[in-house]
């Protein structure tokens, strides 16, 4: 293929893919005579924020968004913190159970986590009132689930960044009189944050993205729902309010955006890295 | 043996400690109560305790089996997982071809265009392709002139345009992958079939994929996993269809379980999903070990 005709195929393939987000983009600021009327319009003159007004003024909207924020941030923290160290066990060390610990965090990867909701949900409802913070109509428990379903593959990414680490480096601090643990949070963690910050992209979207354990979990406590189960509450069998729905489609697709554009390059090359391990 | 050597035999174990804490009552342990769930008769009347949970044994499973809907809605879900996965890769493998041929500025407008589709939700995904074919205030029926045509009333139209959507969500990862693969290919094996006279089709088919074989392969089980648990966007974009047309197994079992209150069937038809690929995951495992992978 001639350079310029590939050139273009790209530019337009690039097109083709951006054009759904665009879309959604622009009929959240179509001010509402434009959304409804059935003239094809894909460009407008009188951009408005009413769609973003009233979605945001509807049914706790920035309270669902704070929600979703804050189960995906303490999963990311925390599923973080531990496949740091259990990626440490697992590239430091050699026992006995090694391998079969590393295949069972593989395999658990291809646990379809949507078979695991029936049993999760009688789990989540016999904790409320045993474990604080946990149990149907929480937070918690949204935060402990996805925890659980994040970990494995956090782990087993985390492996590659934690072994690129020199081993000389750790040796040296120890043989200065460091303790393990000392070495552990000053050298290995800080040098293989790069890899959690692309680890941490799956995590973070592995909990933001879940609709079904907040639609299954979270079912007569509105306002402590999640943007996926709150958007779903807006896509009406017919008569939908499609300026609303796009405008908090819009705000729920911000904050992946950002941190993905944020760790873009370590994302890459983690993949690359886990791709070609 | 010194101290020092015992604590590192006992250090890896406490380093997974936090790990096993999360794990083993989150996932081990709801695994386990699937299958214990499916094999007894499990309604409204046990969860609320009103009634002693009755043991089937096989019982859900033979209901299934007689059962015509399940047997379509397990054929559909493995065809249905097999086209998106094809579509994904094909998409995926041109794109990342196409990448390896185009400038600079190309490249980087293509790849942030995949990047914005890759990270946009599945339920935001959802919602503008459901946008975008509405029956009156959809572009696209406005554009074909098309307006009051419901694509969600035929089956495979509305299965299409769900297969669209998965399709857009996840050609990035296969194109990025295959491209981070095919710029590790070493240059002078390139240029070493070229003198050898191949065609650019030659080289890709006879050069490039032998070498990315290892990559292909995850990539391939990869989507085959991710297409074959999808749940929100058939969910989200056609509820499982008219009289259950578009239903897949994932969505077939929250319904059984959450909508009929049938939890033992729902159970058990999480536990054939499970098992089914368990079975992929099987191939997966032995694919990477056989590409030198030290577990």
């Amino acid at each position: 293929m001639k350079r310029p005709l590939a050139n273009a195929a790209a530019l337009l393939a690039a097109a083709v893919t951006v054009f759904p987000i665009y879309w959604m983009l622009l009929s959240a600021f179509k001010p509402a005579g434009e959304i409804t009327s059935t003239a094809v319009r894909p460009w407008t003159w009188h951009p408005s924020l009413d769609s973003f007004e009233r979605v945001i003024g509807q049914e706790n909207f920035g309270r669902y968004f704070l929600n979703s924020l804050i189960v995906a941030g303490t999963v990311v923290v925390l599923s973080g913190l531990v496949a740091f160290l259990a990626a440490v066990a697992l590239t430091r060390f050699r026992f006995r159970w090694r391998t079969t610990i590393l295949v069972l965090f593989l395999i658990a990867q291809m646990v379809p986590v949507e078979a695991l909701t029936i049993p999760l949900f009688f789990l989540v409802r016999d904790l409320g009132g045993t474990v604080p913070g946990v149990g149907l109509n929480t937070l918690g428990s949204l935060v402990i689930t996805h925890l659980a379903f994040s970990l494995p593959f956090a782990i087993w990414m985390m492996r590659g960044f934690v072994a690129a680490v020199p081993e000389a480096v750790e040796e040296a601090a120890l043989v200065d009189g460091a303790s393990r643990f000392t070495v552990l949070w000053r050298i290995t963690f800080p040098l293989a944050a790069p890899g959690l910050a692309a680890t941490s992209v799956f995590s973070f979207i592995t909990a933001w993205n879940d609709f079904i354990f907040a639609k299954t979990f979270i079912i007569s406590a509105k306002g402590n729902q999640t943007l996926p189960a709150a958007l779903q509450m807006f896509v009406k069998p017919d008569e939908n309010d499609w300026g609303g729905i796009m405008a908090a489609s819009t705000l729920m697709t911000i904050p992946v955006l950002l941190f993905f554009v944020l760790v873009q390059r370590r994302l890459v090359s983690g993949l690359g890295g886990a791709v070609k391990d | 043996m010194t101290t020092a050597a015992r604590r590192g035999r006992f250090l890896p174990l406490l380093y997974l400690l936090p790990t096993a804490v999360v794990l083993v009552p989150l996932f081990g342990y709801p695994l386990y109560q699937l299958g214990l769930i499916s094999v007894f008769d499990y309604r409204q009347p046990q969860v609320s305790g009103g009634q002693p949970a009755e043991f089937v044994g096989v019982g859900n499973y033979t209901t299934l089996l007689s059962d015509p809907q399940f047997w379509s809605v397990l054929s559909t879900t493995v065809w249905f997982a097999a086209a998106c996965v094809l579509a994904t890769l094909a998409v995926g493998a041109a794109l990342a071809v196409l990448l390896t041929r185009v400038g600079r500025v190309p490249r980087t407008v293509l790849s942030l265009a995949a990047m914005a589709a890759w990270a946009a939700p599945a339920m935001t995904g959802s919602t503008v392709w459901l946008f975008l074919f509405d029956t009156d205030l959809g572009l696209v029926n406005q554009t074909l002139g098309l307006g009051g045509h419901n694509w969600f009333y035929d089956r495979y139209s509305a299965f299409a345009l769900v297969g669209a959507t998965v399709v857009w969500h996840s050609f990035p990862f296969v194109m990025v992958s295959l491209y981070a693969g095919i710029r590790a290919v070493p240059e002078s094996v390139l240029e070493a079939s070229r003198i050898d006279g191949a065609t650019v089709w030659q080289q890709f088919w006879k050069v490039i994929v032998p070498i990315l074989r290892p990559v292909i392969t995850i990539v391939v089980i990869q989507s085959v996993i991710w297409d074959f648990k999808i749940f929100t966007q058939i969910y989200v974009m056609t509820g499982g269809g008219i009289a259950g047309q578009n239903l897949v197994l994932n969505v077939f079992a929250y319904q059984k379980a959450f909508g009929s209150s049938e939890y033992g069937l729902g159970s058990a038809i999480g536990v054939v999903t499970t098992v089914i690929l368990l079975a992929v995951t099987l191939f997966y495992v032995r694919a990477i070990r056989r590409q030198g992978e030290h577990l």
